[in-house]
């Protein structure tokens, strides 16, 4: 079994990755989905991230987590985001197989951040299901 | 579930490697990290405890090459063995493509090595996939026990608690030298890549 995305659809998402996500200041951003593999990826900055490596362990940090929601009673927990001293990580669900996975540093307005990341998940949930 | 990328002209693949807790999975796969680590671009993942048992998985990516102009990468994981672990098990096995089923020879460590074969059915069926429709190989692993005194089933035995019904390739390894690593690795990758073909048009 294998599913397949057009040429078309991925142009769509990574337009969304390339130019729409970075200017909420967002560096590095994958969209994958909970096997760990990679749907679409954009890196801007002189650092750069393992993204397999990336890709596998944000898939299964979040299914860890999601299994975590099911013992104290949640159905899930739909958004995850880790802090650092200098790079955070945002990760957020979007249908029920993929994750978008945003890494930006400190400068960033968290608020306005989210907000952006909530529209970009709609847009690529309009591609996926389209 | 493999992702095929159009755009790309790209296959991603997962393959999981299962089976008891101190068989030989991450053996496996440090044997295959060690001999392609020319064509791996990065660092293999370990989430171990300190005990140096695996806790989560062991992950590295690797490029096959081309296949009908498609470029082939391959994810490679292990899980836990240890029974306790299960729920994190059942995690790496989500969107599984193949699966090598790494079992112990050792005759200590049958009922162990059979029981984790029910438990990948077990954890197989709870993501709809059937164990019979799933591309899979087993291995059966450190056959060099023998050598140093300590007891090991004979290959009909472990082939008749294993694969009697499943009639899947079976490779014998000592997976501690790499004996039968490369061409367990060869053998689940061509079949994955088989179950593939409909969709590699």
């Amino acid at each position: 079994m294998a599913y397949v995305l057009k040429q078309t659809h991925l142009e769509d998402i990574e337009e969304i990755l390339e130019n729409y996500l970075p200017q909420a200041g967002i560096h590095c951003v994958l969209l994958i989905d909970m096997a760990g593999n990679i749907i679409a990826e954009h890196e801007i900055g002189k650092t750069k991230h393992d993204i397999p490596s990336l890709a596998a362990l944000s898939a299964a940090n979040f299914g860890a987590v999601n299994a975590l929601a099911k013992i104290i009673g949640e159905e899930e927990f739909s958004v995850l985001f880790n802090k650092g001293e200098r790079e955070n990580i945002h990760f957020s669900k979007v249908l029920d197989e993929f994750l978008l996975v945003c890494i930006f540093d400190n400068e960033v307005s968290l608020g306005l951040l989210r907000l952006k990341i909530a529209k970009a998940i709609g847009k690529i949930r309009e591609i996926l299901e389209s | 579930m493999a992702f095929i990328n159009l755009k790309k002209k790209e296959v991603q693949v997962k393959i999981v490697y299962y089976g008891p807790g101190r068989g030989g999975k991450t053996t496996n796969l440090e044997y295959i990290y060690k001999k392609l680590s020319r064509r791996i671009k990065t660092e293999m993942v370990a989430i171990k405890t300190h005990g140096d048992r695996t806790l989560f998985f062991d992950f590295f990516p690797f490029e096959m090459g081309k296949i009908k102009g498609y470029d082939i990468k391959i994810q490679l994981y292990t899980v836990p063995g240890q029974v306790k672990y299960n729920a994190t098990r059942k995690l790496v096995l989500r969107g599984v493509d193949g699966v090598v089923f790494v079992g112990d020879s050792a005759v200590v460590r049958r009922e162990k090595t059979i029981l984790s074969l029910e438990n990948l059915k077990e954890n197989l069926a709870t993501y709809n996939k059937d164990i019979f429709q799933t591309p899979l190989v087993l291995q059966y692993n450190k056959r060099d026990l023998e050598e140093q005194g300590i007891p090991v089933l004979p290959i009909e035995t472990i082939d008749q608690d294993l694969n009697s019904e499943l009639k899947a390739p079976f490779f014998e390894a000592s997976a501690i030298v790499g004996t039968g690593v490369i061409p367990t690795f060869k053998k689940i990758t061509a079949m994955t890549i088989a179950s593939l073909e409909k969709e590699l048009k």
